[in-house]
């Protein structure tokens, strides 16, 4: 591959992105368990949930901390490497992020100095409604995000004007309540919820096997299996919903994800394992589930999803349409506007497939001159590369389906075994803490490389989207953001395995006084007393 | 919707002009501090006590302050779509540092005392002072380029390109006017910092910071008056030539503009908005006066109203102008040409006037819980739990 900008800003939205989604899912899930474990304190007015509080929430701001400094990068870059999509789709693509800022991110951020230097500055139940808000504010954050991302996979309510040569919003409301957003967005926020879930398992397993602050540990295991579990099944189901909106949506997406290069009959099967050949345009040794896709991709047995040989026929005709919407525009914009219905006609009936003439100024400049091999050529560049899309989707759907039966075992052995955790069903969560991670950067991999060649599913293609930037430029900021990151990357894990070694912080004055006044009880129950230690 | 027709598209774009100020001045007064703060930490602090003490006077704070930026960044390509994609990929190597600064500034608050090392925290203390001198340079450093008119044209698709090579356009942003402007904003932002500090510290801090502070005020009001008779006698302006078309589809390429004598014909043609640099030069005289006196509370209302001045008096003496362009000056985005759509300003509008209120009510609700002076014996009594 030849780095040209194109690349060099593909590699530099992915990288910088990837690195802020290493943050983000457990400040969306930590958010929740931290809340949740105060709330506990102010019902019970335990003070072992007082300290599992602080020290979850310490780690929290850790990782919070670099998701919010990574974040910037995000609201910027758009404009500094993506200028002409910017300029494009800023009216739709805009206003979301804006609205994040407004109703999401400000209320997080405000809140969150609270949450760590108020605690002796308010009342108890008025620090829990400050940790509330932060995992709100955290989550509503993600709505927005996604409603923005959702556009750019499916982009409703919208229409191109040729006389400011962008797109502009018809209808808010169709943006907001985007069928593709709102699945993308349960899903994303229940896969942070595992994430967190599946974090604080690991380390309060990785307490047990140390025989430390057995108390904080059991108590974090109970709240992480019962919430990791209840969101492990709701990421698998969104993310089913996911995958039927995008039957409709983004249907070369799903046809290259499942590998499919023809259409098959009705309904379809799934392929569990294979070998994509671009080349040849089959999957080698592959290993099919009948019935699977179609019911997945379509909810009925009698609907064909299309394969991806006829989904490149299907572009040819609209880049066809789009040439006539590119003669169109152009006669428009010469006249200011100023030209016949038929034109204006003509131009309605074909601006939806604009974007597909574009694809052609990869090849010439003006779309109108394009010739019958140019037109074939651009209409292959719909298709994305089929094997990164074929693993990273089953990577991510197999270790889905592993988050429900480890988060499940806990959830058992916690509720009906009396919390006896063998040994290595200990080192198994401590061994499992990296996994989510994966599962969501590969989601996220399937979700934005599957879209190529596009920005804006069908309506900007990549190559067109990004600033008159050299190589240079872009060089630079690239070694920046790596060299950067990574030294932020070795600062976060230090200072999380630091803080995770610590352990909670001692809370002694209150802990010794209610285990005196809770002495008898406990006595009788037989329930050890661990005092949490420094 | 026929909804948004309720306001006109002329009214809603100077709506959103003015909430474009109200968001930049709203970053400058709340994270402005901040920066200051960071600014002034080397000097302010010399032991590792007085310097956790300025860092926890913006502690709690500064991360919903960072807010009004990214915010301003979310409002900029919502609703002047244009110019988020010229200016942000124009200044792009500025644009970068900025980016650099501002990550370094959290990590910075949240990472430095959690280890005890004497390296590990002086290196943190750098990071700090980098991430607060070093974006209010930057913002000035912008802001005297578009005041000179930036070097970009734009393609008959709208694409936006850029003159020079890659040196050339890092290197041409650091001209001496733009250099000027730079040190008003750093100037102007160490004064507010001061004026923060000598609210929430006492002691050694609070003397230290109000005797740098003084100075800074001067030095702000020396070349805020500099840089006002540079752009009077030797800085061309701008002005859109022929009709101008109010309520017309966003595309800079549809009005005519031609370079002007001079900006300042402005208080000619609209002779009240002489207000904003008297405000500006008011504010920060007496901001200065405070910090030599013992007034607090008033000293920081004075900062603030000098900020607002200085800052205003930028936007009001461009108007309609936006982003000028010296290479193409046809290419110029103004108010009336490089907004959103009718509909989405409506939209914004309609998002912020829900928001905005909220936003202000618990951040002021979150001053007042955190209202009072941070001292050194809140530090050592708090070590682990403070920054």
């Amino acid at each position: 591959m030849e780095l040209d900008v194109v690349e060099l800003s593909r590699l530099q939205f992915a990288m910088t992105a990837m690195y802020h989604f290493l943050f983000v899912p457990l400040t969306l899930g930590l958010s929740i368990i931290v809340a949740v474990m105060e709330t506990v304190y102010v019902m019970t007015n335990r003070p072992i949930w007082r300290q599992m509080t602080k020290f979850w929430a310490t780690l929290f701001g850790i990782n919070f901390v670099l998701g919010v400094a990574t974040g910037i990068t995000m609201e910027f870059q758009f404009g500094m490497n993506w200028s002409y999509y910017s300029h494009y789709v800023g009216d739709i693509f805009g206003a979301p992020l804006a609205i994040e800022g407004l109703m999401a991110f400000f209320m997080e951020a405000t809140f969150v100095g609270l949450m760590f230097f108020g605690w002796d500055k308010m009342s108890k139940v008025a620090h829990m409604i400050v940790t509330w808000l932060v995992a709100i504010g955290s989550n509503f954050s993600a709505l927005w995000i996604l409603i923005a991302n959702g556009w750019m996979q499916n982009p409703v309510g919208a229409e191109f004007n040729p006389l400011s040569m962008r797109m502009e919003m018809t209808s808010f409301f169709e943006v907001m309540f985007n069928e593709v957003a709102q699945a993308k967005f349960v899903h994303t926020v229940s896969a942070g919820y595992v994430t967190a879930s599946i974090f604080v398992l690991g380390v309060s397993a990785w307490y047990m096997l140390k025989g430390r602050h057995i108390e904080l540990a059991r108590r974090s295991i109970a709240v992480a299996a019962a919430f990791g579990l209840a969101s492990a099944l709701s990421v698998v189901i969104l993310g089913d919903e996911s995958g039927y909106s995008a039957t409709h949506s983004q249907k070369m997406k799903l046809a290259a994800i499942e590998g499919m290069w023809h259409t098959e009959e009705a309904p379809a099967s799934f392929t569990a394992f294979g070998f994509p050949d671009q080349e040849a345009r089959e999957t080698h040794y592959a290993v099919h589930i009948p019935y699977v896709m179609g019911m997945i991709g379509t909810r009925s047995l009698d609907t064909a999803i299309p394969g991806i040989a006829e989904l490149e026929q299907n572009a040819i005709t609209r880049i066809r349409s789009g040439m006539i919407a590119y003669d169109d525009l152009m006669k428009i914009r010469e006249a200011k506007g100023v030209v016949d219905e038929s034109v204006k006609l003509s131009f309605e009936n074909h601006s939806a497939d604009l974007g597909f003439a574009f694809l052609l100024k990869r090849y010439i400049d003006d779309p109108r001159l394009a010739t019958e091999e140019q037109i074939l050529m651009a209409a292959e560049d719909t298709i994305p590369t089929v094997w990164p899309l074929f693993w990273s989707f089953r990577i991510m759907v197999g270790l889905g389906f592993a988050f429900i039966a480890v988060l499940g075992y806990f959830f058992v052995v916690t509720n009906w075994k009396g919390m006896n955790y063998p040994r290595w069903a200990l080192r198994m969560a401590v061994i499992v803490i990296p996994a989510p991670w994966i599962a969501a950067e590969m989601g996220w991999f399937t979700a934005e490389f599957g879209r190529q060649p596009w920005t804006v599913d069908g309506v900007l293609p990549t190559a067109m989207s990004v600033s008159h930037l050299s190589v240079t430029d872009l060089a630079i900021t690239l070694a920046g953001f790596v060299t950067f990151y990574s030294i932020l990357f070795i600062i976060e894990m230090g200072l999380m395995i630091k803080y995770i070694k610590k352990g909670p912080y001692m809370d002694v004055a209150e802990t010794e006084e209610w285990t005196r006044t809770h002495e008898r009880r406990l006595s009788t129950l037989g329930d050890p007393v661990v005092m949490p230690a420094e | 919707m026929i909804l948004h027709e309720l306001l006109s598209f002329e009214l809603l774009r100077v709506i959103w002009w003015l909430l474009l100020g109200v968001l930049l001045i709203g970053f400058a007064l709340t994270d402005g501090f901040d920066f200051g703060v960071g600014a002034l930490l080397p000097f302010v602090g010399r032991t590792d006590t007085e310097r956790r003490v300025a860092i926890n006077t913006v502690g709690p704070v500064w991360e919903g302050n960072q807010v009004w930026f990214i915010l301003g960044g979310g409002a900029i390509f919502a609703a002047w779509p244009p110019l988020y994609a010229v200016s942000f990929s124009g200044f792009y190597l500025a644009m970068f540092a900025v980016l650099a600064a501002l990550i370094l500034r959290p990590v910075g608050f949240k990472y430095r005392s959690k280890r005890d090392s004497k390296l590990w925290r002086s290196s943190w203390d750098w990071a700090l002072f980098v991430g607060g001198a070093v974006p209010p340079v930057i913002f000035g450093v912008a802001v005297g380029n578009v005041l000179l008119g930036v070097p970009f044209h734009l393609t008959d698709d709208l694409m936006p390109m850029y003159e020079g090579t890659f040196y050339g356009k890092f290197l041409g942003l650091l001209n001496p006017f733009s250099i000027l402007v730079g040190v008003v904003s750093l100037s102007m932002l160490m004064m507010h910092g001061a004026a923060w500090l000598a609210l929430k510290a006492e002691g050694p801090v609070q003397a230290r910071a109000r005797s740098i502070g003084a100075v800074a005020g001067i030095v702000a009001i020396a070349t805020y008056a500099a840089a006002g008779l540079w752009l009077a006698f030797g800085i061309q302006g701008y002005a859109i030539v022929g009709e101008v078309v109010k309520d017309g589809p966003s595309n800079p390429l549809h009005s005519e503009v031609v370079r002007t004598a001079s900006w300042l014909s402005a208080y000619a043609e609209r002779p009240w908005i002489i207000i904003a640099p008297v405000l500006g030069f008011v504010g920060l005289a007496l901001a200065v006066l405070g910090l030599r006196s013992t007034r607090e509370v008033s000293t920081l209302l004075w900062s603030k109203l000098g900020i607002f001045g200085v800052i205003s008096s930028v936007g009001l003496t461009m108007f309609p102008f936006i982003l000028p362009s010296s290479k193409m000056p046809a290419a110029s985005l103004t108010v009336w040409d490089s907004s959103s759509s009718h509909l989405t300003l409506f939209v914004m509008l309609i998002s912020a006037l829900i928001f905005m209120p909220m936003i202000l009510a618990y951040t002021a609700w979150v001053y007042k819980v955190l209202w009072g002076k941070v001292t050194e014996k809140d530090i050592t009594d708090n070590s682990h739990t403070v920054y």
